[in-house]
């Protein structure tokens, strides 16, 4: 069990990147930390998939100075995911941040805990 | 292959493109796209939902070049072609029955912008109902997540910006355990198309290497959609979202967009992980819990609300409840239940929803109950609407919640180590349903003698009248005749396993 960890430490710190990201997701009050910690999480799921596509000895799938044979890349696919996510988490990240500078422009704080108390004062008054 | 195994694609693509389209458009061109894009893709699903009752099988269609193993593929069955009809013309009738609600809230030089979002929405959800590929539908939610926050925040007051800001917060954390769970299992399956995946899960599990971490990746997949389709306690962005966006938004992400997530659950039980597989997972026992819990913590929630709107959007975390609920029986009659429940909330709580706005608009745009006094008497054909949807949602027969209701109940019959539980959950939660709406119906029924408010009469407002009566329609039409419609999920469901 534990020498498989120790095989395998590069899942084994995607997992812990994961987490890291996800708590602070969860957990931070500050916006900007937040999407932080929504882009270590991305990372983390982009580290363990490209973990698990590299095949040790081999290089990327480009062919290059002819040579054709399968055994001399690795697994492309993983690669083209990481590519995809990349793209999503971008696009999102964008969304979160120009979200933020809204709601920074209008109430000059970052916190949404206190964003939520501004705007229920704005409603009574 | 005949030509109209094309549409599946064309519907997708159309609304694609016609997103694209609209950006350059003026709103009032952008609106008519719109129209005609949702009509003739709901033309279109309707065309392929014929031509598959009649030959009576489901098919596969290659996108690209390359075969099954490799390539990416959309697969079309009776369920998908119904559930694409059935969004086209909740949300064809949504939009109309928004429409000058729309104009008004939101700035005229975005209106084409949000022209864009709903055919960006549609676009996702067509792409999550008929993909074969797990990794293209987790673009496609992510898709869907981006147009949905952009239908909450189009209507700029703090309100929705912060319920946006939420919902984005809540969905991230989804799409995130979504992922993760994704590519475990295409490391443990080493496939992305769902029957491959599903032929390698039925084989580790029958060789019983890798089974954790294959149930893990089961679980991480199925808590992540729960999550972004509002199960009980991750529901804390939902009513601010659908009480204070602009009303098409409301109606739109009530019923459509968390409807596509459970949908594609629904797909990922059946082709990736095997109804059986899924059922001896105990994931089934999660959910059946917070089901549960979701039926009578929502319905709580929406009696101590005093504002209409809220008061629906809770009402959503119970219906959500009932669906889960049903997917927790584990049986082939309780996922009929989940699916039937599915159109019948969408038609009713879509309904709801537009008819709320009706009510409001003439009692000096209160939301307030106290204001809401005497509204049916003043918008009278909202009143109608409002109290046939309270009606359909509460399961009064004829309309058509009480059809759902029926197969909840005949579901929890058939399992015996769940039915009492079930029932009782069904019972209170139904009591509580009647409480709430019935309260509502009775105040805007309620006459006022002083009349502060103006009136509105039924042919000034063409459009919404239209939408109101389609609706009432559409959940009379699905409570009378449910019969072809059971048979066509149950055909549809046949056809997954």
């Amino acid at each position: 069990m534990g020498a498989n960890l120790f095989v395998n430490y590069g899942e084994a710190v995607a997992a812990v990147l994961f987490g890291i990201g996800f708590g602070n997701l969860l957990l931070q009050k500050n916006l900007i930390k937040k999407i932080i910690g929504l882009n270590i999480m991305d990372s983390a799921v982009y580290l363990f998939l490209a973990e698990k596509g590299y095949i040790i000895g081999r290089t990327a799938p480009i062919v290059t100075g002819g040579v054709q044979s399968v055994e001399a890349y690795i697994n492309p696919i993983p690669s083209g995911l990481v590519l995809t996510g990349i793209v999503v988490s971008v696009s999102v990240s964008a969304l979160m941040l120009s979200l933020t500078i809204r709601l920074y422009r209008r109430y000059h704080t970052l916190d949404l805990d206190q964003i939520s108390l501004m705007i229920k004062k704005e409603e009574e008054t | 292959m005949d030509f109209i195994c094309n549409f599946p694609f064309f519907s997708i693509l159309i609304s694609l493109f016609s997103g694209t389209i609209c950006s350059v458009l003026p709103g009032k061109a952008a609106k008519w796209v719109n129209t005609f894009v949702i009509v003739l893709i709901g033309a279109m699903s309707a065309a392929l939902l014929w031509y598959l009752l009649g030959t009576g099988e489901s098919f596969v269609y290659m996108m690209g070049h390359f075969p099954a193993p490799w390539g990416n593929e959309i697969r079309a069955g009776v369920l998908e072609a119904a559930t694409a009809l059935f969004f086209c013309i909740v949300m064809l009738l949504s939009m109309w029955g928004g429409r000058k609600k729309l104009m008004e809230e939101v700035e005229p030089s975005k209106h084409n912008l949000y022209y864009i979002l709903v055919n960006l929405l549609l676009s996702s959800l067509l792409a999550l109902i008929y993909t074969n590929d797990l990794f293209t539908a987790y673009v496609f939610v992510e898709i869907n997540t981006i147009a949905a926050c952009g239908l909450i925040m189009i209507r700029q007051i703090g309100r929705t910006l912060e319920a946006a800001v939420r919902y984005m917060i809540m969905s991230l954390v989804g799409s995130g355990m979504l992922l993760i769970g994704i590519c475990m299992m295409y490391d443990l399956t080493g496939h992305l198309l769902m029957s491959n995946i599903q032929e390698s899960v039925t084989a580790i599990i029958e060789e019983g290497t890798y089974v954790i971490p294959l149930v893990m990746a089961i679980a991480l997949m199925v808590i992540g959609l729960a999550i972004k389709s509002a199960l009980f306690p991750f529901h804390a962005w939902l009513p601010d979202a659908y009480g204070y966006s602009t009303i098409s938004s409301a109606a739109i992400l009530s019923s459509l967009v968390s409807k596509g997530y459970i949908f594609l659950l629904i797909k990922i039980i059946y082709r990736v992980v095997g109804f059986r597989i899924f059922h001896d997972t105990h994931i089934i026992n999660v959910l059946f819990v917070f089901g549960l819990m979701a039926m009578i913590f929502g319905s709580l929630s929406a009696i101590k609300e005093n504002d209409i709107r809220r008061m629906i959007a809770f009402s959503s975390v119970a219906q959500i409840g009932y669906i889960y609920v049903g997917i927790g029986l584990g049986t082939q009659v309780g996922m009929l239940a989940s699916v039937y429940h599915i159109f019948a909330h969408a038609a009713g709580k879509a309904l709801l929803f537009i008819a709320a706005i009706g009510l409001t608009d003439v009692s000096g745009f209160s939301r307030k109950f106290i204001d809401l006094t005497g509204a049916g008497y003043r918008n009278k054909i909202a009143g109608i609407g409002f109290t046939v949807g309270s009606l359909s949602m509460v399961g009064v027969p004829v309309f058509a919640g009480f059809v759902s209701k029926l197969l909840f109940a005949q579901a929890a019959v058939n399992n015996v180590g769940k039915m009492l539980p079930t029932l009782i959950a069904l019972g209170i939660s139904t009591i509580l349903n009647a409480i709430y709406f019935m309260k509502t119906v009775i105040r805007i029924y309620t006459p006022r003698p002083d009349a502060p408010y103006e009136s509105v009469a039924i042919g000034k407002e063409k459009l919404y009248a239209v939408s109101i009566v389609l609706f009432i329609a559409l959940n009379i039409m699905l409570g009378m005749s449910s019969q072809p419609v059971v048979d066509a999920i149950h055909a549809g469901l046949e056809m997954f396993g």
